[in-house]
């Protein structure tokens, strides 16, 4: 629940975006070429990169790949792989030999996995719903419109994102216990549906909005309502979009939280559901490993999909002022 | 800007002050109110029982083991996930073709689950997982990635270092935007090879980046779960050995013989131990600064 949307914390620090490229700046390619002499640095004009150096930062690259998606792929293999194909062994395929969606079919028997599926959905709709929709209204009062006390609120949003959010997932327990929402998915959709963070993202976003526009727009007599509709709201679309994709992603990933609020089998979301197949059927690596499949792909594909959205949101963000 | 009606800022900010005094400022103080009761999980009357759950928690085994744990896993944290991020930054921040590709490729294990990454690894780290196979046929014997107390902490370490690779890359990647370009010159024209250019031209120009991605590191090292719940199957490793301060507390969040109460120190523990490297490691960056 905590996790929604910190990937963007850089942005609040006030740091630039990723644009500016810094020509062969190759701290990672070792020492070799600290003690090149200087002709070969003449001959070369500044940032057009050689080969060799254009071989080694591609290698490295795909170190770097192997390392980060290679045990994602690894886990799509073994999910892929039949009942009669040994996985257990030291000189692996990566490439089924007798590829089946059997394993696939044996999680759906197992457990309820479409309802887990549901479940989750549920809850990172309420989330990305609340979200994009209160976060905005926050931070545009809070960037845009000049009231008293309007320092001490944003100081206040500010203050508790020192608070680890597991420091008080029992109190937050209790409320929503109080409320009468535990073993309940609004009670894990509720305390994530309007996160401090991207409050101070929306703010952070309309802050950038030239004053002069607003001023402008106010000389015409457009009202509060009309300035956000129509001149900051399409200004701060790639913030927005940001908060979407990881109120999405939190939600749909959230562990520590689901586990403490759910009780009955029926109600997992697909995160502890997929906790409960590990304990049951530790012995079925291919069945596991078609379960983590399940609830890995919807968010590789979306984050495929919308990724220039996301990498747009963080350069946008971060230049300011 | 003229003034609107003065309540219309109120009523925008309204939803969001409500959920943050609910779900953020009242359960704070809730916490401590409730470390001084015997709160049960299942509902009923909870007394109060003054210092005792405090009592309790510093004679308790458990609670400094998962400190121990807290603090080797800071330790080793820290460096490699303030360096190895930085480094891979330095490797995608040139526009090379493709370069997107390999920049949404390595963010890849930060927008998976913490489960989905979890039960990938202790597939990878089996008894009869691919790496013990392959160190078998290599003549060795199997390493116990899962059930050994201490390398079952360094195998969810390793997971927490490779999940979060893409995700402080971003922050530097940001942050490298703002080291100027000429300085670069400037250092490579002097004669400063790449290694040189990176620690007196790169490291120096986010250094600010790198106290808040220490603090970042630090804090996330300490509020760990979801890696020690899954590659122990939810036990804590042998005798509740490798139990964090975050999986104290949600063994005592539930069932029978759940203690909401003590649950609540536990949950102050943790708050407080997390303040320690934000205030340590902001006052190093402010020393640094003068």
């Amino acid at each position: 629940m905590t996790d929604t949307t910190t990937t963007t914390e850089p942005v609040i620090g006030g740091a630039r975006g990723a644009a500016a490229p810094a020509p062969d700046v190759t701290g990672a390619t070792g020492g070799g070429r600290a003690s090149r002499p200087p002709r070969g640095r003449r001959r070369a004009a500044w940032g057009v990169m050689s080969t060799r150096e254009r071989v080694i930062r591609y290698a490295l690259l795909v170190v770097v790949l192997f390392i980060t998606i290679g045990p994602f792929l690894w886990q799509l293999s073994t999910s892929l792989k039949g009942a009669g194909e040994d996985i257990y062994t030291a000189n692996p395929s990566f490439i089924p030999a007798e590829p089946t969606f059997e394993n696939y079919l044996k999680v759906a028997a197992a457990i309820p996995v479409w309802r887990y599926i549901g479940n989750s959905l549920l809850v990172a709709a309420i989330d990305v719903f609340g979200n994009i929709v209160f976060a905005t209204l926050a931070g545009f009062a809070l960037a845009r419109l000049q009231w008293r006390f309007r320092k001490a609120v944003l100081g206040l949003f500010l203050a508790t994102l020192v608070l680890p959010g597991e420091a008080t997932i029992i109190s937050q327990f209790v409320t929503v216990k109080d409320l009468g929402l535990a073993d309940n998915l609004v009670g894990v959709a509720l305390p994530g549906m309007i996160a401090a963070l991207n409050v101070l993202l929306m703010f952070n976003a309309f802050r950038q909005i030239p004053e002069e526009i607003d001023q402008a727009a106010v000389m015409d007599g457009a009202n509060a309502m009309q300035r956000l509709r129509y001149i900051s709201l399409p200004a701060v679309q790639g913030t927005i979009a940001v908060i979407a994709i990881f109120s999405f992603i939190g939600a749909w990933d959230d562990f520590l939280w689901p586990l403490i609020v759910l009780q009955s089998p029926e109600n997992l979301t697909l995160t502890v559901g997929l906790q409960y197949l590990q304990g049951t059927f530790a012995t079925d690596q291919r069945m596991i490993a078609a379960g983590t499949m399940i609830a890995f792909i919807p968010i590789a594909v979306i984050f495929a999909v919308l990724q220039r959205f996301f990498f747009k949101g963080v350069e946008e963000g971060g230049v300011k002022g | 800007m003229r003034a609107n009606r003065w309540f219309t800022p109120w009523l925008l900010v309204l939803p969001a002050l409500v959920w943050l005094v609910g779900f953020s400022l009242w359960p704070s103080i809730n916490t401590v109110r409730l470390s001084f009761t015997n709160a049960s999980p299942l509902g009923g009357v909870s007394q109060w029982v003054g210092l005792r759950n405090f009592e309790t928690l510093l004679a308790d085994p458990q609670v400094w083991e998962a400190l121990l744990n807290s603090v080797v896993y800071m330790a080793v944290c820290l460096p490699l996930l303030t360096i190895l991020p930085l480094l891979i930054a330095v490797l995608v921040q040139q526009k090379l073709p493709g370069i997107a590709f390999f920049r949404t490729a390595y963010y890849t294990p930060v927008i998976a689950s913490a489960v989905v990454v979890g039960l990938i690894w202790t597939w990878i780290l089996d008894d009869r997982g691919v790496v013990n196979e392959i160190v078998k046929a290599l003549g060795g014997a199997g390493i116990p990635f899962l059930t050994d107390r201490w390398l079952l902490l360094v195998s969810a370490i390793s997971l927490t270092v490779w999940k979060g690779l893409g995700y402080y890359m971003i922050i530097f990647l940001a942050a490298l935007g703002n080291v100027g370009k000429d300085l670069h010159e400037a250092a490579a024209i002097d004669g400063a090879g790449a290694v040189r250019r990176f620690w007196s031209v790169t490291v120096p120009g986010v250094r600010g980046t790198m106290t808040l991605v220490g603090i970042l590191v630090c804090v996330s090292a300490l509020r760990v779960f979801s890696e020690l719940y899954i590659l122990t199957n939810g036990t804590g490793g042998p005798g509740g050995q490798d139990n964090s301060l975050v999986m104290l507390i949600q063994q005592y969040a539930r069932g029978f013989t759940g203690n909401l109460g003590y649950a609540s120190a536990l949950s102050l523990l943790l708050f407080v131990v997390t303040l320690v490297p934000m205030l340590a490691l902001a006052r190093m960056n402010s020393k640094a600064d003068k």
